[in-house]
C-alpha cells in the first residue's frame, strides 16, 4: 500500500468526458452504480417470473391430469401467432440473459468489494441483517441450485423417473428421494433470505425507495420473501406427507 | 478512571503494522476522546517513545479530521466525531481498541492517519459549481424553493470525514459520494452540471477503488452529520437519469 502523493488537487479544468463511454449501457455497465442497476432489473425479471412458476406449481395439489395439462398449456402459450413452444423459448432466452447479467455483475461487483476493504477490523462488531450478509452464498446456492433444477426437471437427466411429457410424475419421484428435498428446501430458503434484501435493496438501486415508501418496501420485500418460500417448499412437503402422490 | 488502549501503530505507509498496549490513568470522564489520546501522547513523549499519530484540526466536530475507529465503530459509540466523544461514554477498567480507517482507497500513512485525498479527488471531478467568483452575487437573483434549500443544507452537512467509507463493509464511498451531488444537483445554482457532476463523482469514485454499495446501511448509522441512506438512492437516480441523457 504505497503512500500516493497528489500535491495539486485538479478542480474544474479536469473533465472527465473523455474516459466516458458513450453509449447508454456503456456507461450503465462500466460504473458500479450502473451494474447495480442491471442486477437490481435482472432480479426483478426473475423475481416476476418466481411469481408465476410458484403460482404454476400449485396446480400440483389439483392432480396429475391438471398439472401435465397446465404445463402442456405451456406449450401452446401464443399459438396460433407464434408456433409451438415458442413463447416457452423466448421466456427460457430472456430468463437465461437474466441470470446471466446477474451472476458476472454479481462476481464482478462482489471482487471489487472484497478488494475495496482488504484489511479488516481487529475490533469485530455484529454487522447488518443476516439477509443482508448471506446475499453473496445465497446467491451461489441459488445460481447451483438452477442448474441442478434443469437438469432435474427440464432435461431429466437426473431425474430419477425421467419420464418426459409427465412432469407430475417427475416432480413426485424427486421428491421421494432425501436429497431431492434437502436441495429443494435449502434453496427455497436461500432464495427467501435473498429476495427479503434484494427486493428492497433493487428499490434503494433503482431510486424508487422515498422515506414515506421505505416501511411499506420493507414488509412487501418481507411478504415476496414468506409467500415464495412457502409456496414453492409447499410441494416436496406435500409429496414427503404423501399429499400429493 | 483508568484504561486499557489497545491502538494500531505503524511506523510508516510500507511499514507492517500491529495493535500495541497502552495503560492510561486518570483520565476525566469530562475529557474528549482526542485529549485522552494527547494524555497518552504527553506520556509516551515523556518516556521518549514515539506518539501515536492522529488526524485533528478543529476539535468542535466541522472539519472532519479526527477520523478514527473505537472499539470496530467509526468515531466510536456515539453518533457524533471522535473530538465530540465524550470520555464518560466509556467505564473504569475499559479496554478500548483503537483502528486507522480501514479501505485500500484510504492507506495509512502513520498509525491512526490515513490518506483520504481520494475524497478530494472525488469532489475536484464535480463537487462544485461553475460560478464568477469576485464580488458576492445579490441574495435573491437565484430564488430556491424551500424544499430544495433544506435538502442542500441537510447533504451539505457532510464533513467529508469518511466514517461512512470506513464502516462499509465494502469500504464504498456512496454516502460521501451522494452527500455532494444530491447538495448540488438540488439547488438551481447546480444545475448547468447536473449530468456531469454526477457521472463523473461516480466515476472518479469508482476509479479511486472503493467498493460498491450493496445496500448494507452501515455508512448512514456511522455518518456522525446523519447524512441519509435516501442521499444514495438519490444519486442512484440521477445518476440513471444522466446516464440516459448522455
Ligand atoms: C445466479 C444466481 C444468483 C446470484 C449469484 C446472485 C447474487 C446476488 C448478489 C451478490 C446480489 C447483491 C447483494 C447485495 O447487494 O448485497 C444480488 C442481489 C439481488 N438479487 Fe440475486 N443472485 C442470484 C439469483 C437471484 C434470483 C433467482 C433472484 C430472483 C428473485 C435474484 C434477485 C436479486 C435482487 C432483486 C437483488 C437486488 C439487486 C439490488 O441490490 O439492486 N437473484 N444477487
Ligand atoms: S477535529 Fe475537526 S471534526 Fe474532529
Amino acid at each position: 500500500m504505497a503512500y500516493r502523493v497528489h500535491t495539486v488537487v485538479p478542480m474544474a479544468v479536469d473533465t472527465r468526458t473523455d474516459r466516458r463511454p458513450s453509449s447508454y449501457a456503456g456507461i450503465l455497465w462500466h460504473s458500479t452504480v450502473g451494474k447495480k442497476t442491471a442486477m437490481a432489473v435482472s432480479g426483478i425479471v426473475m423475481l416476476l417470473y418466481l411469481v408465476a412458476h410458484m403460482l404454476g406449481n400449485l396446480k400440483i395439489f389439483f392432480g396429475a391430469a391438471e398439472f401435465d395439462g397446465y404445463a402442456h398449456w405451456l406449450r401452446t402459450i401464443g399459438e396460433p401467432f407464434l408456433h409451438h413452444e415458442w413463447f416457452l423459448w423466448i421466456a427460457r432466452v430472456v430468463l437465461l440473459a437474466a441470470v446471466v447479467v446477474h451472476a458476472v455483475a454479481a462476481y464482478q461487483l462482489s471482487r471489487r468489494d472484497i478488494a475495496a476493504r482488504p484489511q479488516k477490523y481487529v475490533h469485530k462488531k455484529p454487522r447488518a441483517s443476516y439477509a443482508t450478509r448471506t446475499m453473496r452464498w445465497g446467491g451461489i446456492i441459488l445460481g447451483l441450485f438452477i442448474v441442478w433444477h434443469i437438469l432435474d426437471l427440464t432435461t431429466l437427466t437426473v431425474n430419477p423417473r425421467a419420464e418426459a411429457g409427465h412432469p407430475y410424475a417427475n416432480v413426485v419421484a424427486t421428491f421421494s428421494t432425501w436429497y431431492g428435498n434437502v436441495i429443494y428446501i435449502v434453496a427455497m430458503l436461500a432464495l427467501g433470505l435473498h429476495i427479503r434484501h434484494g427486493f428492497w435493496s433493487a428499490a434503494q438501486t433503482l431510486g424508487a425507495n422515498r422515506p414515506g415508501r421505505d416501511r411499506t418496501l420493507k414488509a412487501i420485500a418481507n411478504l415476496l420473501a414468506l409467500v415464495l418460500t412457502l409456496g414453492f417448499i409447499a410441494v416436496p412437503v406435500s409429496v414427503m406427507t404423501g399429499v400429493v402422490s | 478512571m483508568n484504561l486499557t488502549l489497545r491502538i494500531w501503530r505503524q511506523s510508516g505507509p510500507d511499514s507492517a503494522g500491529r495493535m500495541t498496549e497502552y495503560d492510561v490513568r486518570d483520565i476525566s470522564p469530562e475529557m474528549s476522546f482526542l485529549e485522552m489520546l494527547d494524555t497518552l501522547n504527553e506520556e509516551l513523549i515523556l518516556r521518549g517513545e514515539e506518539p501515536v499519530a492522529f488526524d485533528h484540526d478543529c476539535r468542535e466536530g466541522i472539519c472532519g479530521a479526527c477520523g478514527m475507529v473505537i472499539n470496530g465503530e467509526a468515531h466510536g459509540p456515539e453518533r457524533t466525531t471522535t473530538c465530540q466523544l465524550h470520555m464518560r461514554h466509556f467505564d473504569d477498567g475499559d479496554t478500548i481498541d483503537i483502528e486507522p480507517w480501514r479501505a485500500s482507497a484510504f492507506p495509512v500513512v502513520k498509525d491512526l492517519v490515513v490518506d483520504r485525498t481520494a475524497f478530494d479527488r472525488i469532489i475536484g471531478s464535480g463537487g462544485y459549481i461553475t460560478a464568477p467568483t469576485g464580488s458576492a452575487p445579490e441574495a435573491h437573483a437565484t430564488p430556491v424553493p424551500k424544499p430544495a434549500a433544506d435538502t442542500a443544507f441537510e447533504h451539505a452537512e457532510c464533513i467529508g470525514c469518511g466514517a461512512c467509507v470506513a464502516a462499509c463493509p465494502n469500504g464504498s464511498a456512496m454516502l460521501f459520494t451522494s452527500a455532494k451531488v444530491v447538495h448540488l444537483n438540488s439547488l438551481p445554482q447546480g444545475a448547468p452540471e447536473r449530468e456531469s457532476r454526477v457521472l463523473d463523482m461516480v466515476g472518479q469514485m469508482d476509479d479511486e477503488g472503493f467498493g460498491g454499495c450493496t445496500n448494507t446501511g452501515e455508512c448512514a448509522t456511522a455518518c456522525p452529520k446523519g447524512i441519509p441512506l435516501f442521499s444514495i438512492t438519490k444519486m442512484n437516480r440521477e445518476f440513471v437519469r444522466a446516464a440516459r441523457k448522455a
